[in-house]
Parts: structure tokens; sequence; C-alpha cells
């Protein structure tokens, strides 16, 4: 932080930190919730980026996925249904010093949250946002979200969910200053690995929609996926993913996509049937607002005093007596 | 110097009400006095009273102003409804208040002065200076409204003096409409005696920014106002000073929570548009960067809130100020900074309600929301500045308490003290008003995020950055390590911790001080922008001999220790608020049913003292005269 050459000098492998580090107790999610899996890919990243744990925060919001902080050895902010990222923006904006990442779900992103998802992408602020897209509510026990498939049943859509699901992908690609959207899912660990951490390194609002699976509510819903690899195509590039030799052979549905052609990548998240998987869109020269709102000094309370002065001598009238 | 242009008198447009000839008059020593500019929206006569204020000032004079605000942006001309203006009162005295009926009020039509009229805002008899170019306006319509409405007022006895505005103003300036109001303020200089230098000068002050001819035309225009009033009006005050010799500023409540903000050492506030709050953030807006600080329009209330939450937990305390709707919004997170202990201010310049209600209008209505609001025990101090200089302090005051006691504190101004003006001794900086720089030290091994003292309630504050204090701020219920309880001796913990820190704090409050004998036969009890009004109202009685006091609280949660002993030493007590209350004039309210006025409810309920109330939610600023006729009332029931 203090840019000393201390900083950047190799640590001994006493000093380095171990996912053990990571990690502050043991998750209480279903067995075979997918969270599980990006939880141990965070605590990776987190481990192989030598992340320091007083400076790195998860912001989350409420569901299954926002328990995520509580499971972190860093600092942490379980705050309400939807805010996360609002809570994240105001934690971030005069701490760049920090690594903010949110947690979030595709009830807490796509529904109650919706205004804060959408502005956010316009902020561009420094932050990757992960949301665990389980297309249905967990916590509170299996109702539809804006992700769930038509016909679905849940307990608010007992004879099956009446509405086409929300595209968070195409939604997010919409909006100005977008600037970095990928797409991930759980049941292909290191890849998701590969996206997260190129998500963590772009400077700018990162948005990963993270397909995972919810064992207790909808336990087939990505099945189509898991039994046919040629349903998920995964987009290579030399800017994007570049595909282990052992991956390729299994999922031999692959397509050259550049990052940077917005318009392709608008097409692509539109595909429903087959999954696309890696990164859609990256634009690294977006403003970030922090930056662009940054304090352009310290302003010391000398400094301070003197403004706050001049100040008053607009509004000060010396009298007659 | 008042008496030099008399030898080139021009002949002045014969019309009742007005003399021909002034030579010789001579200034009648007023008090007090109040004055209206009433126009149509644009027509700029805010900034002709505004311009007029700050001369008082300058000349030594109490004043407070209020604005006339009509609810659109541009309402339809010549309108009842579309009133736009000022009011001024100007002392020789302190003015605390906008005080009770007008004295002297210039209009720019005759229907916005009707408004005026049927408010009941004018003195018996009181002066008017009437622009008479509708009287022979080209629709017959326009020309026969005015007649009949000048007919009424003067069978009703207000004494009217028509002023060919435009005319006069047509000598000097192509376009009339614009500039009227600066040949306006030459009339009121004028009569009230002010310097003309004075004016001169504040003109080039509010014009610094537009070219050295809108200076010189606007300057020719006051100076034939000047003229104008000089040779044909009959009349002409003087009101001496108040013999206030510091420098003054002068500035609206809005203006001042925004210098609050600035001098509390606060880097962001995060706001949503909202009337009548908004103006503080616009102040912030242009000001706030000079000293480091940032103003973030949020997409939402609720973002505001959050964004606000978020940088307070990460560094200094932050701000977000808003209206009563979205004071609302922001409950769910005023309720996070309260569970997981993040200081946070929360400015409510309260407005008419429930919904939208009143926008522009005042009410206290919001005082139980502030204690209580938010599901569950939601614990947070709330305070409400009295006066724009308190809206200052108060400021400066609710960072601190906000840092030192990890806490939410909201601050309750309302719409009066936002958009009123009051000049106020200027504040001289102190260093120790700022934030100090975050913490960012280790956290001593052992320690957890939520060690509640046992006495005080009171934790450590562990900031991102601090290394070995990582934990997850939850707004669950939590124990000391901001683990998710799930012993259900562990909510009660929180919960019981927390509401100690609001008792620790209320130790330090200082007991509160009585307006008049410390004992009597009626206290009357207030909170917010009423103190001056209500005190006023008070004096009056007490000069003829009744034993009447008050008490202002500044604090309404937690309240100050003493305040139950000094309602036992009345024989009765009632709250004056802004917030409905029934009475018991309607039949069916009796005491099984009658809702009180937000103060009384918590006096009632803490002191166990049968505290009446009442109430006016009339949207005006509330005169010294009503409370006076209910106290009246009240002495005698």
């Amino acid at each position: 932080m203090l840019g000393t050459i201390g900083d950047r000098l190799p640590k001994s492998d006493d000093e380095l930190l171990t996912l053990d580090d990571y990690q502050s107790s043991v998750p209480r999610w279903c067995t075979g919730c997918g969270d599980n899996g990006i939880l141990t890919a965070l605590q990776r990243l987190c481990r192989d980026e030598d992340l320091p744990r007083e400076k790195t925060v998860f912001v989350s919001g409420i569901g299954c996925s926002s328990r995520f902080p509580h499971y972190m050895n860093t600092y942490g902010f379980h705050s309400l249904h939807g805010r996360a990222i609002p809570v994240a923006e105001g934690i971030k904006i005069r701490r760049p010093d920090l690594n903010v990442f949110v947690n979030t779900g595709d009830g807490d992103c796509c529904s109650i949250g919706t205004a804060h998802w959408i502005h956010a992408i316009r902020y561009n602020m420094d932050m990757t946002v992960m949301m665990h897209d389980n297309r249905i509510y967990g916590l509170t026990k299996m109702q539809a979200s804006p992700t769930t498939p038509k016909g679905q049943k849940s307990n608010t859509s007992p004879r099956g969910a009446y509405l086409d699901p929300m595209n968070p992908l195409s939604a997010t690609l919409g909006v100005s200053n977008v600037s970095f959207v990928a797409q991930a899912v759980d049941w292909i660990p290191d890849l998701f690995y590969e996206i997260i951490t190129q998500a963590f390194h772009h400077k700018g609002f990162s948005f990963i929609g993270i397909l995972q699976r919810c064992p207790n509510y909808l336990p087939t819903i990505f099945d189509p996926w898991l039994e046919d690899t040629n349903k998920t195509q995964i987009l290579t590039h030399k800017d994007g993913i570049q595909l282990d030799p052992s991956l390729a052979n299994i999922y031999r549905n692959q397509l050259e996509h550049d990052p940077s052609d917005i318009n392709r990548a608008r097409e692509l998240a539109c595909n429903e049937d087959i999954v696309p998987v890696g990164i859609l869109y990256r634009n690294d020269d977006v403003p970030c607002y922090e930056d662009v709102r940054a304090p352009d000094r310290i302003y010391t309370p000398e400094i301070i005093e003197r403004e706050f002065n001049k100040e008053l001598d607009n509004f000060t009238v010396e009298t007659a007596g | 110097m008042l008496e030099t242009s008399s030898a080139t008198k021009k002949k002045g447009k014969s019309s009742k009400g007005k003399a021909k000839s002034a030579k010789g008059k001579q200034a009648e020593e007023l008090k007090g006095h109040i004055v209206e500019v009433v126009s149509d929206s644009g027509e700029g006569a805010q900034k002709c009273g505004q311009s007029f204020a700050t001369i008082g000032a300058k000349m030594g004079n109490g004043i407070w102003t209020v604005e006339i605000i009509p609810a659109e942006i541009q309402p339809p001309a010549r309108s009842i409804e579309g009133a736009s203006g000022i009011r001024i009162r100007m002392g020789s005295y302190y003015v605390t208040n906008g005080g009770d009926e007008a004295d002297l009020v210039v209009a720019f039509n005759e229907q916005v002065l009707l408004g005026r009229v049927r408010y009941k805002e004018l003195k018996k008899g009181c002066i008017i200076l009437l622009e008479d170019k509708w009287r022979s306006d080209a629709d017959p319509e326009i020309a026969k409204q005015y007649q009949e409405t000048y007919d009424q007022l003067i069978s009703d006895g207000y004494r009217v003096c028509e002023i060919p505005m435009e005319v006069e103003c047509l000598k000097y300036v192509a376009d009339p409409t614009r500039g009227k109001n600066m040949f306006v303020l030459g009339l009121l200089v004028n009569i009230y005696s002010q310097e003309l230098q004075m004016a001169r000068d504040q003109i080039s002050f509010i014009f610094a920014k537009k070219s050295a001819k809108v200076i010189s035309s606007n300057i020719q225009l006051l100076e034939a106002g000047y003229e104008w009033a000089e040779e044909n009006l009959d009349f002409k005050f003087n009101v001496p000073s108040a013999g206030i010799t510091e420098p003054q500023i002068v500035v609206n409540g809005n203006t001042a929570v925004g210098l609050g903000v600035m001098a509390s050492g606060m880097e962001i506030c995060a706001m949503y548009p909202i009337t009548p709050a908004t103006s503080a953030s616009h102040y912030l807006s242009d000001v706030f960067e000079s000293v480091g600080g940032m103003v973030h329009q949020a997409e939402d209330e609720i973002a505001a809130c959050c964004f606000a939450i978020g940088s307070s937990y990460a560094g200094k305390c932050a701000v977000t100020i808003t209206s009563g709707p979205g004071y609302s919004l922001k409950q769910e997170g005023i309720g996070l900074a309260v569970m997981g202990e993040v200081p946070l201010v929360v400015v409510n310049v309260q407005r008419g309600g429930p919904s939208t209600g009143q926008p522009t209008k005042m009410e206290q209505g919001d005082l139980l929301a502030a204690v209580f609001g938010s599901h569950g025990d939601a614990p947070k101090v709330v305070l409400a500045p009295s006066s724009m200089e308190d809206c200052f302090y108060s400021i400066i005051a609710a960072r601190k308490i906000a840092e030192t006691y990890k806490t939410v504190v909201v601050v309750l101004t309302d719409a009066n003290i936002a958009t009123a003006q009051q000049p106020f001794t200027r504040p001289k900086f102190q260093r120790d008003w700022l934030a100090p720089p975050i913490d960012q030290s280790p956290v001593p091994e052992g320690v957890d995020p939520y060690d509640w003292d046992a006495e005080t309630g009171l934790a450590p504050r562990f900031i991102p950055g601090r290394p070995g204090g990582m934990h997850t701020l939850t707004g669950l219920a939590h124990d000391r390590g901001s683990r998710v309880a799930y012993d259900p001796k562990v909510n009660q913990e929180g919960i019981q911790h927390r509401s100690l820190k609001l008792a620790t704090f209320q130790k330090t409050l200082k007991p509160p001080t009585v307006y008049g004998d410390e004992e009597g036969d009626l206290l009357v009890v207030g909170w917010g922008s009423t103190k001056g009004a209500i005190e006023e109202a008070v004096q009056r009685l007490r000069d003829e001999g009744k034993k009447v006091s008050s008490l202002h609280l500044r604090f309404l949660q937690p309240m100050a220790t003493g305040i139950k002993e000094v309602l036992e030493r009345f024989e009765k007590v009632m709250t004056v608020e802004l917030s409905w209350c029934d009475s018991y004039d309607d039949g069916v309210i009796d005491v099984n049913n009658r809702r009180y006025s937000n103060l009384a409810w918590i006096l009632r309920g803490r002191y166990l003292i049968d505290v009446d109330c009442w109430c006016e939610v009339k949207g005006q600023p509330i005169k010294p005269g009503s409370i006076e006729r209910v106290l009246r009332e009240k002495l005698s029931s």
C-alpha cells in the first residue's frame, strides 16, 4: 500500500497465506450447493494474488449466496436484501486500496436490487461482482426468481412460472459504460477460476453471471448442460480464456470470440439453449467513478480551514452596528 | 441626503393613496416591520427581498426571511396559487421568526396579492405597493379583475399605493419585466431609510458573474426606484439597528447544513433529489470538493443511504440528506446502520406528509418516525435544530456523536428553516470540528469487533484495513465476534448493549433551560423551527404578567435529565407542534381515541405527565399571534 520497495519483495513461504488462512468458518450451505465451489475458487484467488486479508472486503446482500462473506477470513459486509452494490460503492469510493468483491444472487441482484445493479454498471467502480444465479429463491424456500424458467413450478408459481425469464447478461450488456461481462458455471471449477481471475484483474465493474446449482430446490435444472457438454459453448480468445487441453477435450464446442466486440457479445448473451461460458465483453478504457470523483490532493485541516473561511466570506455581512 | 432630490421632483401620476409631494417627510421610527414582496414566479421577487434583507442585516437589523414558494416551477401567471416571493421581518432586536401579519407588501400584480389577503397574511390597513399597469391592460378581463380587486382592497381599508413600475423601468431598459425587481428594491431602500450605496454594492455583488452593463443597468433601476419613492410617497420608516456589531453570515437552514457538513470533516454526502432538502445538496455539490468532499447523487434514496453506510464503514462518517418520503425509504438502511453500529448522519428536512403531502411546505410530522422508525428496536440519536445557526452546529455535533457512539444520528430540520434566512454570528472555525483520520492500526489480539462494554454499551470500531480486525459486519443478530447468532441469549445481549449506548450518551446532555420562570401556570414545550415563534408568544403573555414559560428541546432522543422536574413545576403543560393532534372540539374525540402530536406522545409516555398539545398543519410558518391565542385559551381553561 505504501508503495515501498519492501512491499514488492518476494515473500518467503512462511509469509505466504494458505487457503485455510482465508477461511473463517465452515460454510453452512447445503451439501452439493454450487456456492461451496465458488467459495473455494475465491479463497484460491486471494491466496494466489496474495491479497492482504485486511485490505479485502466481501460485500453481500441477503440470500443463500450472501452468506459468502461470513466464510471468508477477510473483512465482510453482509448488508440488506438487494443493497450489496451501493454499500460496496460506498466502501470503494474513498478506499481505492481495498479489494472489493460482491456476492449477490438472482433475486438479490435482478429483482430487489435491480436499480443498483443497472446503475452500478454506469458508475463502473472497480469491484468484482459475482451473481450466483441458481434460478430460484433458496433462503426463503423456493419462490420463482426473475431468472426462473417459464413453466417452472415453485411455491409462488405452483402451476408453473408465468413469464419468460430475464437475461441478466443481455441486460448488463445493454447499459452504457459496461466494462466487463462474463459467464461462468460452478461445475467447471478450473474455468471458473480462470474467469474470476480475469474479472479481478479488470479495473472496473466486473460482472460475472454464475450458473450455480441448488441441490435442494432445483436439483436438475442445469442437467441438460451437465449431460451434454456441447450445450456449453466456451468463448476463447487470446484476450479472453484459453482453454486447457484437458478441458478442451471435454468441451469441444468452442468459439473464438473477441471480448472487445460488444455487438457479438450481445448476440451470444441472448443464446438460451447453448450457454456461452467465458468473457463476453471487456473494455479497459471506461473510466471508474471513484477516479472521476477522486480528490485532487490531500486535504489537510489547514486547507479545509482556509477553504471553509473563504466560503463563509461569501455570506458574511459586516454590520454597521 | 434623503431630501436632496426634492428640488428635481418629477410629477408623479396622481392616484388614490399616494401623495403628490413628499417634501419634508420625516422617517417614522419603528421597532420592527414585516415586508413582503410577491410576484409571478420568475419575476425576481425573492432576489429583491433577499437583497433588501441583506442590506438590513448590514445596517445591524435583526432579520428573518421566509420564502413564499408556489408548488410548480412555472405556475400560471397572475394566479393566486402562483404567488412567489418572500417575507422579510426586520427589527431593531434579534428576530427569531417570520412574525404575524405583514405591514407592507409590494405586489407585481393584484392576483398574487389576493392570495396573501385570502390567507390572512396581511395586517389590517397594511400598506400595499401595487404595480398599476394592469389597470389599462389590453385584455378587458384583466383590467376588470384589477379594478375589482383594487376597489375591494380600498374598501377593506388597505392603504394601496399604485405604482407604475414597468412604465418607470421602461425609461431605462427595453424589457421592464426583467429588472423590475431592482426598481422595487430601490423603493424599499428608500422607504426604510437604508443606505443607497449599500444597495449599489449589493447589486454589484449579486450580479458579480454578469457583465458590467448588467450591473450598471440594475443600479440605474435601483436608483430610479429610490428616486420614485422619494418623490412620490408620503411615508418613510426607519428601523434602528439592533446593535449587532459582530460579523454575521446570512444563510438559510439548508446552506447552514451544507456549511456544517463542510466544517465537520465528513467527506461523503450521498443523496437523491427531493424537495425541500435538495438545496442543501445543491450547495454542497458546488462547494464540497473545495474541502475534499463529494456529493454522490445516487440512483435512489435507498442507494444513497447504503452508499453513505458503506463509506462510513470503510472511512469517515458520511451523511445522507433527504425529506419525508426519502426518509421512509431509508428506514431499512438506518436499521442496518443501527444493527451494525456504523456511524451515520441522516438529515431529514421535514415537509408535509404523509405520502407526497406538501413538498414545499413545513411540518414536523417525522419525529416519531425518527425516534422509533425502522423495524425492531433501533435506538438512534435524534436532534432538531431551531435556527440556521443551530443547523450549522448540529451537523458538527451529529458527526461527532455518530462516530463516538457508533450510531445513527438523525437531524430533523424542516421546510421553514431550510428556506428561511437569518443572520447569525460568523462561526470561528475550530480544527477539532473535523473528523480524525481513520484508524488503520492493528487490532490488539483478543479484541472482538463487538466487545461491548458492560457499562456503556460501547464497542471498538474495526475499519477495513486494520490488520487482525477481519470480521463480517452483518444485519443479522450477531455475537461479539460479529458471527451470526444462533443462541437466543446473543440477540438479547446485542439489543441490550445498543440501547445502553444511548443511555450513556444521554449522560452527556446538558440540562434543559427554561425560557421564563422555572415554575408557573403553563409550560409550552416545543422542538425544532418553532422556537422563535413560541418564545415570542410566551414573552407577550409574560409582559402582561402571565405565568407562562417555555421549554425547547434540541435532543429528542435521548432526552436530557431534568425535563420531568421542569414539567412538574407547572400547573399545565402543553406542546405546540406542527404535527397533527386531534382536538376535543371534534365530537368523536375523547380521551380514548385522541391522537397526540409527536412530541406530546413522547413526553406523556416518558414522564407520565398529562401533556396536552396544540397543532397547526397548514404548511405555513406558525405565527406568534396564533400561539398567543392558544396559550390564552389554555390559561383560562
